[in-house]
Parts: C-alpha cells; sequence; structure tokens
C-alpha cells in the first residue's frame, strides 16, 4: 500500500512538473531572427471571417507571397466564430497555440495594444520596399498605436450606414428612402415614427440596430453618438452613462421599442436581409448579404440627431503575434498582405486606412453592389471627423458589467436614468482602475 | 498476462503459513513480487488516465489560484490568498451562488419526482411500452447543444410556447426576458433532457422489486399509497441516493443551455457557477480567480456529496 503511495505521488509530480514546465515552454518561440531554411515556416492567421469569396482572396494573396518567398512552406487562415473570437483567440493563447497573425476588433484593441501581446510594426513596415507608410491615414492608427510604434495596422474602417428596404416601404405606403431624406426626414425621430407606421401597416419591424440584440450594447453608439453622449470621458476614467444626453438617448430608444413599436423587442430576431424589417444599422461591410435579398434597397448615411450628424465608424487591426513562433516571418507577410497592391483588393470587402486609396474611384471599382455615388455619398464622406465604436482595456468585464446592468432597461416600465445611474455604479470601480 | 498464468495464486504461500519462497523466478525477482508488478501492470492504464486527466488538473486549478495570470502579456505573478480575498469581496458572487441554490433544488425537485412518476407509469408490459419509453429517455441522446438551441426558438417572444398559448387566448411572457420565467425555461430544458436518465434507472430498480412482497402486502390490507411507502420506496432507496447525487452533480455544472439560451442575464438571475467561472476565465483573463472559483464549485459539490453519502444510513435500505 505504502508503494503505491508513493507511485502514485511520484507520478502526479512528474506529471505537474511536465505540465507545468510546458505551460512556461509555450511562451516561448524560436524567432531566431535569422533568415529559415526553405519550406520551414508555416504562419497561421486567426479571422472571423468565413466568407469562401473573402478567404479566396487571401489565399491568392498568400500564393503570390509564397513564390517569392522559399522560406514559407504554408499560410492558413483560420476562420473562429464571430461571436466568441476574442475568447477563442485568448484561449489558444493560454494553451499555448497562439497564431501568427490575428485579426483584432476594436473593442479589444487597448488590451492587445498595451499587454505586449502583438509585435511592433513600424520598423518592418517602413523598411518594406514600396510600402509607402506616410500613406496610412493618421486619424486611423489612433487606437492602433503605442509610444509611436504601430501595433496593429487597422486594414478594416468600416463605417456605419443604415440600409433600407423600399419595397417595405412601398408596402407600407410610405416613400422610397431617397425621398425621405430629400423631404428632411432623415433624422432619428422621424425614423422611428417611420418605423412605427411600417409596423402597424405590414407587421415587420420597422428599425434594427443589427447585432446589438439587447445585448451587444456597444453597437448603440451609432444612435447616441448623435445625442452628443459618450459611454466614458475621453480619458476612460469616468464613467458618463448617467448623462442628461445618454438619458435622452436611451430614452428615445426605450420609447421607440416599447411605445411606437418602431425597433423590436427583446427576444425576437428580425433579420433586415431576410426582409423583415424596413431598416437597419450595420457597417457598409455586411452590403454582401444584399445578394440574397430579393427586394429594393439603398444604402444611406446614418440619420441625423440632436447633436447634428455622427459618424461612427467599427475598426479591426491586423497584428503579429509575439508570442507566435516565426514573429519576423509574420511580421514580413503582413507588410505583404497589406501593401499598396494588396490594400487595393482588399479594399473591395475592407475600407482601406490608406488616404490614396479612399476614394470613390478606387472603392467603386472593386465594389460592384455600391453605385460611385453611394460610395461618395455614404462611405468616404463618412469618414471625416468619424467617431469609433467604444473601447476601453477589459473591455470584456466592463462590457459584461454593462450589459448586466443594462439588462432591466429592456421591460416597458423601465426607469431609464435610474438603469443607467445603476450602469455607472457597477463600472465605476474597472474605469477608476 | 503470461506471467500470471504460469505463477502461483498470490495468497497462495500466505494460507499456508509460511513466509514467500526464494524465487526461482525471472531475474531474481520473487512471485509475490512479480505478482505486485502485474497487478500494478493492470491498474496503470486506470491510475495514469486519473492521474493525467484528474489529478494534474486539480494540482494546476490549485497552484493558479494563488496566481494572476495575465495570458495576453504571458506573465504569471504570484498573489498569495489575493484571489480567495477577491472572492470574499465579489459583490457579485452571493447572486452567482443563489442562482446556483435555485437552480439545482429546482432540478432535483422536480427531475426526480417526474422520473419516478414515468417510471411507475411505464413499469408494466402493454402495446406502446416500448414507444413511450424510448420517446421519454430520447432527449437523453440527443446531442445537448442542438436541443437549447431548439428550446431557444420556441421560448422567443414570438416563438412557438407562445403561439401554442395564443391559440388558448393567452398571452405568454417573455420568458428569456425576465429572472424567474428565464430561471423557470432553463430548469425546464434541464430536466427534459435528463429526466429519461433516471427514469430509465428508476425502472430497473422498480422491476427489481420482488412480486411477492406487494402481494404478502396485499394479503394483509395493504392498499396502493401505502404499498409505494413501505414496498416500493425503501427496497429502490438505494437508486433514489444514486440518482439524487448524479442529478445534484449535474446540476452544479450546468454550462451549455445558459451560454446558449441566457448568458447568464437577465441582470445575473440565471448566472449559475460554471458560467460565471468561465466568464471570469475565459472572457475576462482572470485565470486565477476563475481556478478560485473552480476550487469553490469542487468544494460544494464534496461536501454535498459526502453528507448525502453520510445521510444514506438514515434513510437507504440494504437488502444485504
Amino acid at each position: 500500500m505504502r508503494t503505491a503511495k508513493t507511485l502514485t505521488g511520484l507520478a502526479v509530480l512528474t506529471a505537474t512538473a511536465l505540465a507545468l514546465t510546458a505551460c512556461g515552454a509555450s511562451g516561448s518561440n524560436d524567432d531566431s531572427g535569422g533568415d529559415a531554411a526553405a519550406g520551414s515556416v508555416s504562419l497561421r492567421m486567426t479571422t472571423w471571417t468565413a466568407d469562401k469569396t473573402q478567404l479566396a482572396l487571401f489565399n491568392s494573396i498568400a500564393d503570390s507571397y509564397k513564390k517569392s518567398h522559399p522560406e514559407i512552406k504554408k499560410i492558413t487562415f483560420d476562420s473562429l466564430p464571430f461571436e466568441d473570437y476574442t475568447t477563442t483567440l485568448t484561449t489558444q493563447i493560454a494553451g499555448g497555440d497562439a497564431p501568427d497573425l490575428a485579426w483584432v476588433l476594436e473593442q479589444d484593441a487597448p488590451d492587445f495594444v498595451q499587454s505586449g501581446a502583438l509585435a511592433p510594426l513600424t520598423d518592418t513596415l517602413k523598411a518594406t520596399k514600396g510600402y509607402d507608410y506616410g500613406d496610412i491615414k493618421p486619424d486611423t492608427t489612433k487606437l492602433w498605436k503605442q509610444d509611436g510604434q504601430l501595433i496593429a495596422y487597422p486594414f478594416s474602417t468600416s463605417p456605419f450606414v443604415v440600409f433600407a428596404n423600399d419595397d417595405l416601404l412601398a408596402k407600407a405606403g410610405l416613400p422610397t428612402s431617397k425621398e425621405l431624406k430629400a423631404q428632411g426626414k432623415w433624422n432619428w425621430k422621424d425614423l422611428a415614427e417611420i418605423g412605427s407606421t411600417v409596423n402597424a401597416k405590414t407587421g415587420k419591424a420597422g428599425m434594427i440596430i443589427r447585432d446589438f440584440d439587447f445585448s451587444a450594447w456597444s453597437n448603440l453608439a451609432t444612435v447616441w453618438d448623435s445625442w452628443g453622449a459618450a459611454p466614458w470621458s475621453a480619458d476612460g476614467s469616468k464613467c458618463t452613462f448617467d448623462s442628461a444626453k445618454m438619458t435622452d438617448a436611451f430614452t428615445y430608444l426605450h420609447d421607440a421599442i416599447f411605445t411606437q413599436k418602431a425597433m423590436p423587442g427583446p427576444g425576437t430576431k428580425p433579420d433586415f436581409f431576410a426582409g423583415d424589417s424596413a431598416f437597419t444599422v450595420t457597417q457598409i461591410s455586411r452590403a454582401s448579404l444584399l445578394a440574397d435579398g430579393g427586394f429594393a434597397w439603398n444604402v444611406l448615411p446614418l440619420p441625423d440627431g440632436p447633436d447634428g450628424h455622427v459618424s461612427v465608424v467599427g475598426q479591426a487591426g491586423l497584428g503579429a503575434m509575439a508570442k507566435g513562433k516565426h514573429v519576423d516571418e509574420a511580421k514580413k507577410f503582413l507588410a505583404y498582405f497589406t501593401n499598396p497592391t494588396n490594400s487595393k483588393k482588399l479594399a473591395q470587402f475592407f475600407p482601406p486606412p490608406r488616404t490614396s486609396q479612399l476614394n470613390a474611384a478606387t472603392l467603386a471599382a472593386t465594389n460592384k453592389q455600391l453605385s460611385k455615388e453611394q460610395i461618395q455619398d455614404v462611405v468616404i464622406s463618412a469618414f471625416d471627423g468619424a467617431v469609433t465604436k467604444p473601447s476601453h482595456t477589459n473591455s470584456a468585464e466592463i462590457a459584461q458589467k454593462v450589459k448586466t446592468a443594462l439588462d432591466p432597461m429592456w421591460k416597458a416600465d423601465a426607469d431609464v436614468h435610474g438603469v443607467l445611474t445603476s450602469v455607472c455604479s457597477a463600472i465605476k470601480p474597472m474605469l477608476a482602475g | 498476462m503470461s506471467i500470471v498464468s504460469k505463477s502461483r495464486p498470490a495468497g497462495a504461500d500466505a494460507l499456508a503459513g509460511r513466509p514467500g519462497p526464494a524465487s526461482p523466478g525471472r531475474r531474481g525477482l520473487t512471485l509475490k513480487r512479480r505478482d505486485q508488478i502485474a497487478g500494478y501492470l493492470f491498474i496503470a492504464p486506470q491510475v495514469l488516465g486519473i492521474v493525467i486527466f484528474v489529478l494534474v488538473p486539480l494540482a494546476l486549478v490549485v497552484y493558479y489560484s494563488f496566481q494572476e495570470w495575465n495570458v495576453l502579456s504571458g506573465s504569471i505573478e504570484f498573489v498569495g490568498a489575493d484571489n480567495y480575498t477577491k472572492l470574499l469581496n465579489d459583490p457579485q458572487i452571493g447572486q452567482v451562488l443563489l442562482a446556483t441554490a435555485i437552480f439545482s433544488v429546482g432540478i432535483v425537485c422536480t427531475n426526480i419526482p417526474l422520473a419516478l412518476l414515468l417510471a411507475s407509469l411505464l413499469n408494466r408490459s402493454g402495446r406502446g411500452i416500448a414507444f413511450f419509453r424510448t420517446v421519454f429517455f430520447s432527449p437523453v441522446v440527443v446531442s445537448l447543444v442542438a436541443w437549447t438551441l431548439v428550446w431557444g426558438f420556441l421560448l422567443q417572444d414570438n416563438g412557438g410556447i407562445n403561439g401554442l398559448l395564443s391559440v388558448f387566448g393567452i398571452h405568454g411572457p417573455n420568458w428569456l426576458q425576465n429572472g424567474p420565467t428565464a430561471m423557470a425555461s432553463v430548469i425546464v430544458v434541464q430536466l427534459f433532457k435528463n429526466v429519461g436518465l433516471n427514469m430509465v434507472l428508476f425502472l430497473a430498480a422498480l422491476q427489481g422489486v420482488p412480486r411477492e412482497l406487494y402481494e404478502a402486502a396485499r394479503v394483509d390490507g395493504a392498499t396502493g399509497p401505502v404499498l409505494f411507502r413501505r414496498i416500493t420506496l425503501p427496497l429502490i432507496s438505494p437508486t433514489v441516493l444514486l440518482t439524487v447525487i448524479i442529478t445534484i452533480v449535474g446540476s452544479l455544472q450546468v454550462f451549455a443551455q445558459i451560454a446558449v439560451l441566457t448568458q447568464g442575464g437577465p441582470g445575473l438571475s440565471t448566472n449559475v457557477l460554471v458560467y460565471y467561472l468561465f466568464q471570469q476565465a475565459f472572457d475576462f483573463h482572470h485565470f486565477g480567480y476563475g481556478s478560485t472559483l473552480a476550487i469553490v464549485l469542487f468544494v460544494i459539490v464534496l461536501v454535498l456529496t459526502i453528507v448525502q453519502w453520510q445521510l444514506r444510513k438514515k434513510w437507504v435500505f440494504y437488502e444485504n
């Protein structure tokens, strides 16, 4: 019995030591900084897109890179589900299986940029022949820089827009979206009334803030920004959810949902792209979903609010993981992937951060779904003075705390200001920290 | 195998009252030693499995609970009892434990009686009985996520359940958006998923109750409820103990239903301990604190199981 105990104890100790050694080893990388042998490097990039057309483009860029870089054996694009993207990515990192390159959501930018998880890119990009680093718009890199170094490349700066279903508006006896705009009715107040009419006359939803689903509250920034409201102060240290402007914005949303019935309530999931609603607020990159819609549609800028017109953009960054196995090779491929030529190709899906390419001519040449006029009026004009969706360090925990505190808002008899005050109580300690 | 088959029985020398032979065995090993090695080899796969998949992770969880592990920066820092202090000061932990308790009590109080009722109803022969047994057991083998997703559609505000209620003129609630109905919904989804398993266990137990005991009791004038209370229940009490233990342990480990249906909401009303642990570790990257919560869960399950095991002496009837 004693022997059995001794053996079991030894086995536990050995296995624990092995596991701890493995955990420790996972943090290292074999990047020697020198030239790698031919066919010795395999790179992996995590993305949240599984779109076949987009992946085909990525693979074609990777294939042409491999031709001039014999050290690269394979480049794979690993599509992770969008809903759990950051959780899956961090789990891979924790498990010692970090990718070489990763897409990063704007809400997670502060965590990834400040933690040292990503390798600085500026030197590599500047040293790459023909990269034209100065072409990158400074506005687009604010979120992705630290100590003057670019930590991730903002490959997509996608404005939020409104898609309209003109067929559904006609069914409700209303003018087209273009006519509504011409009549000066392109503001949140009128849009709620129009949405209410659509709901009453057709039974369909009036207006949807896509991906909000009474959970992903940061998408409501597309509304509250037009009220001049913000979730926290510019330096991120003070909660402003309980401000008068935010209270007005949420009162508008609450009325639109529960009084006017212009927006669907919690527990229902109508899809604009399946013809279930008259309007949806989403990023321009979702235009690809219109291919299957089968209805007359239009795309317009975000409506005006009490604070006038405010453009909102969502960003996505691309970085090289500092804990990847081939950091230098990953940075070099990133430089190739985002050089002027490939950036132009990617522009059909992701509005690029390059000044020379952010024009109607370039975007219209690659985007077949939008007219040149729509691109100029809705996409290009949206970049000037645009506000980026809210982000903060510890974004996931703050997002969860806000979501939990906001839940009582989504009832007909909610005390709007009271709920917003409770949101501030919930996140104040984290903002201060 | 060949070592065992060629050797003498392990206890033969001891039974004969004499010391082990001065071994003529291979490489100078005594028979006793060879038998011991064979025994260890037989249990090695099981022991290794337990060590690698149970004991090592358990040891690592204890280790991580004393660390602050920043996944993104890759730093692991010893923080002493900070995570345990944080646990005591966590303003949400009370609500999380309450939600966990409500869920577990709700599951045990509905699952066991319903499983016993179904087993009693189906404990007979006749046409169609096999069909009904299959129907009630089939959710057990259905994919948990698929099962939960379907229930998610049914429980939507304009979903199947409210559609059915509206046929009778009833305006159903928004099931997953109000605290009490959300918890009730999650309990029901879990109940119907697993009640078939307990039903089968009860069915097997009921079929093991000797018929003659009922006949003897009837001769003495006993009727239905008395037969159940005095004969059925005592004789199936070991199975009741087993089902209560596995149901409680299972209810404390619920995750997929919460993740798919409510994500712990609204508010914290359905945020049970396992889901909260997952959020802390994998969403918020607090692996140290997540490990501390895992230890809390381990202790709760351990204590509840020990308590039930001790209490069995008072109410579980063993024929032997």
